[in-house]
């Protein structure tokens, strides 16, 4: 039976779909473009029996993440570009300390205070840890409402099942767009699998430490390898991407809102003749480094389009390594690209060929 | 006692022994420091109270980095200051468990300052265990914002100067002042009659926290002779000379309503001289 | 088939609300669709616009530079979006609040003193259910009952009593929109 579809604003519908995944406890500070999240969680975890807080700064509601995470719960932050800087230690630690925990990022323009409109410009922090250390984070970067709420449950399965702080990199966009979605059922959090390393009071057992201290070098290395050891497994088994119209001779590469956009402009561009797909990278890191693989079958150039000056980019020409020249179009600062000026950089790309850069 | 091997002798009695609460383990901490005591009296409170397997607590940054190795509670290392803030989000999630942080002067009154007063803010029902000992000990000696006037660290040679470094911050004074805290209290590990108080004072602040009654805090005036430059038995005297004058004992807040009555004096620094603290806590207990 | 719709006025208009009926309506006959809207500083005071892109296909952008037509409510929203319609296009315009008409010929041009007909009828706060009524009796992208249909479903409770009005509002619009379009063809 088909479930139905309602209609909300992309914030809610992941604050609702996080409610849904089993997730009972948010702590966030406000800044937009992505309030309505703790706005939504101010209401609903209590009718659920969970709890909001809202914290004195991204630092310490990154850390009361950080300590619920720890106790064994589900439970989110969410924040924009420049509370996602603060939060960068928080997220280092429960790397380090292997806490599990929700991070969304509704990106906004930047550096420094930046704007408030939608950008991806935060790829680099994300998909590289972002804190201090050898560490990386699980991200997400959906293209629609759905695709976002679809990506929340699985953002918490993965988060306990790695025990590692996952990342979903929306952008202002997404967060206020209202689409038609299909919210999933809801999960028990009584029946989630146990977590028997959570600090909840050592009854009947030996204590449990969550820790990232390791003084001595070697104890040190070992953490590192250990967590290498995870990355390599996650990288193995985790990349999502999506492929539009496989065996195409040039691919734009996008991901998030700037997808949504280039799938326009390859539409349009096929309707003129050329040969042109879509590669969308679901997962920012792991980097969907197979789907280049299947790409590369025929392709003879890629366009990374991105709302930044070129992050993923350099992911993209790793990935390409060399077999195919890869251009590059950006906007920033909170400027949304449109249809009109990719399906220009598409036309330039299939008219110089191997003579682009 | 379970790693004990030896017997106890027939016809002797135990008087004195490891609480259960700690680790047997041999801790880092410089000779004539004080936070083997500390360590032990919250140990002890922990073990009356019967709250072992409910306990969790949170380590912070600075000496007592290693405080996880010395509890035999859970434990969560939290990063430099933001124990209250970790401490938050166990409770909420587990509100069966007793949580409490251990924090130093660096911790709590530097970088932690935020943390801190949110939580007594929201009232949070957790016990914090404040060791205050006037510099940073862990990082070798630089001055901590409780730093006494005049006094010489690695970052204030000559001694601090107030108009460059500011004065020593009086955290008790500032929680006691939030609605959200229960009970503030300022004791000294300076002699055995002060560190009694200061045992009946991390009790209160753990009890706070069993009724729901919000934020129970504990300052601890503490030496650290080494970095003082001190034997350890100047060490503790200067903690009365110079300290308590500055940072004056007493209890600033008991929700109890007998407690609430002896702390509702208001309670003033000396100006400069050394013996001019009233110790209202003595008075109270 | 795709429509891109821009909605505009200043805050209070019910501009927001108005577009994410319509999308409601387009979802509940079927379609699929997008609501986004302006945020930030910008919707205290000048113009305050939402997007709704109705299409028949999943919506790539929700944003659109080059708009199938605009729902201006005040003289703010037609300086910003009156060059953006596309040739072609539809404009409706709210003259009580505009004291100027647009200079372009190539529209099809509804103007019609939207929250004068909402004062009339009661309530100055249905304006936007004219200018929806007025929209869709040039462009019927949904039909007006699936619209009422959706405020039935997102009025609050204590605001069920409006139903009536917000209908009327919605009939006034196609009403005054039609009499306008045959006064041109005539």
């Amino acid at each position: 039976m088909k479930r139905e579809r309602v209609l909300m604003k992309g914030n809610e519908a992941l604050a609702e779909a996080a409610v849904r995944a089993g997730c009972r406890y948010f702590f966030g500070y406000p800044i937009t473009p992505q309030n309505e999240i703790p706005e939504y969680m101010s209401r609903r975890l209590p009718e659920v029996g969970g709890q909001f807080v809202q914290a004195e700064s991204e630092v310490a509601a990154i850390n009361m993440l950080y300590g619920a995470g720890g106790a064994g719960a589900r439970a989110m932050t969410s924040s924009s570009s420049p509370g996602i800087s603060l939060k960068q230690e928080g997220i280092s630690y429960m790397a380090a300390a292997e806490v599990p925990g929700l991070i969304v990022n509704m990106t906004r323009g930047g550096p420094g205070l930046g704007g408030i409109q939608p950008a991806q410009s935060d790829y680099h922090q994300a998909t590289r840890g972002g804190g201090h250390g050898d560490y990386r984070t699980i991200v997400f970067g959906p293209a629609t409402v759905q695709e976002m709420v679809d990506l929340v449950g699985k953002a918490f399965d993965l988060a306990d099942r790695y025990r590692t702080p996952v990342v979903i990199v929306g952008d202002g966009m997404l967060g206020q767009i209202m689409e038609p979605v299909v919210l999933p059922d809801p999960v028990d959090p009584d029946r989630l699998p146990p977590k028997p390393w959570a600090t909840t009071g050592a009854r009947g057992r030996r204590p449990n430490l969550i820790n990232s201290l390791h003084l001595a070098a070697a104890e040190c290395e070992e953490l590192n390898r250990r967590l290498e050891a995870k990355y390599s497994e996650i990288r193995a088994n985790e990349q999502m991407a999506e492929i539009v119209h496989p065996g195409a001779d040039y691919f734009v590469v996008a991901y998030g809102t700037t997808a949504r956009i280039c799938r326009e402009a390859v539409g349009q561009a096929r309707e003129e003749g050329l040969s042109v797909g879509l590669l969308r990278p679901i997962t920012l890191w792991p980097f969907p480094t197979k789907a280049f693989e299947e790409a590369l079958e025929t392709a003879k150039g890629f366009l990374t389009v991105e709302m930044s000056l070129g992050q993923m980019v350099d992911d993209v020409r790793l990935s390409v390594g060399g077999r195919a020249p890869v251009r590059f179009y950006g906007r920033t600062g909170g400027v949304v690209p449109s249809a009109e000026e990719v399906l220009g950089e598409i036309r330039r790309m299939v008219e110089e060929g191997d003579e682009g850069r | 006692m379970t790693s004990r091997t030896w017997e106890r002798p027939s016809g002797t009695e135990i008087v004195y022994e490891r609480p259960r609460s700690l680790t047997d383990v041999v801790t880092h901490y410089c000779p004539g420091c004080t936070h083997g005591i500390a360590h032990r009296l919250v140990a002890e409170v922990i073990d009356e109270l019967d709250i072992r397997e409910r306990a969790v607590g949170i380590a912070s940054v600075g000496c007592s980095v290693l405080a996880y190795k010395y509890f035999d509670v859970d434990m969560l290392q939290a990063a430099h200051g933001r124990a209250p803030a970790v401490a938050t989000g166990v409770k909420r999630v587990r509100p069966e468990t007793v949580v409490f942080t251990y924090q130093g002067d660096g911790d709590l009154a530097a970088i932690g300052t935020a943390e801190i007063v949110h939580a007594a803010m929201r009232g949070e029902n957790l016990t914090v265990i404040f060791i205050n000992n006037a510099i940073f000990g862990m990082t070798g000696g630089q001055m901590a914002p409780t730093t006494l006037v005049g006094q010489e660290t690695t970052t204030s040679p000559g001694g601090r100067r107030p108009q460059r470094a500011g004065y020593p911050i009086r955290i008790c004074e500032m929680i006691s002042v939030l609605d959200g805290a229960a009970y503030v209290a300022r004791q000294a590990l300076s002699s055995p009659q002060s560190i009694a108080r200061a045992k009946k004072a991390i009790r209160k602040a753990f009890e706070a926290q069993l009724e729901e009654r919000g934020l129970g805090l504990v300052e601890l005036l503490s030496s650290c002779s080494v970095n003082w430059k001190m034997s350890p038995g100047d060490a503790l005297r200067w903690i009365e000379t110079h300290m308590v004058p500055v940072y004056p004992l007493g209890v600033f807040k008991d929700w109890t309503e007998a407690g609430a009555e002896a702390a509702s004096s208001p309670v003033r620094p000396a100006a400069g001289g050394s013996d001019g603290a009233e110790r209202r806590g003595e008075a109270a207990g | 088939m795709k429509l891109a719709i821009i909605m505009s006025g200043f805050g209070g208009q019910g501009v927001m609300s108005m577009g994410q009926l319509l999308a409601y309506a387009a979802m509940d006959e079927g379609r699929e669709v997008t609501w986004l809207p302006s945020y930030g500083p910008e919707m205290r005071g000048g113009a305050a616009y939402c997007t709704v892109v109705v299409s028949d296909r999943p919506v790539g952008s929700p944003l659109t530079t080059r708009p199938d037509a605009c729902i201006i409510m005040n003289r703010p929203s037609l300086d910003k979006f009156e060059e953006a319609v596309k040739p072609g296009g539809i404009l409706v315009l709210n003259t009580s609040l505009c004291d100027r008409l647009p200079g372009r010929d190539d529209l099809t041009l509804v103007a019609l003193p939207v929250t004068d007909i909402a004062s009339d009828l009661g309530d100055f706060r249905v304006a936007n259910m004219v200018a929806l009524g007025a929209f869709l009796e040039v462009e019927p992208v949904v039909k007006s009952s699936s619209v009422l249909e959706a405020l039935k479903k997102t009025l609050p409770e204590h605001r069920r009593h409006l139903l009536p009005l917000n209908e009327k509002a919605l009939e006034a619009g196609a009403l005054e929109a039609r009499k306008r379009l045959q006064d041109r063809t005539a």
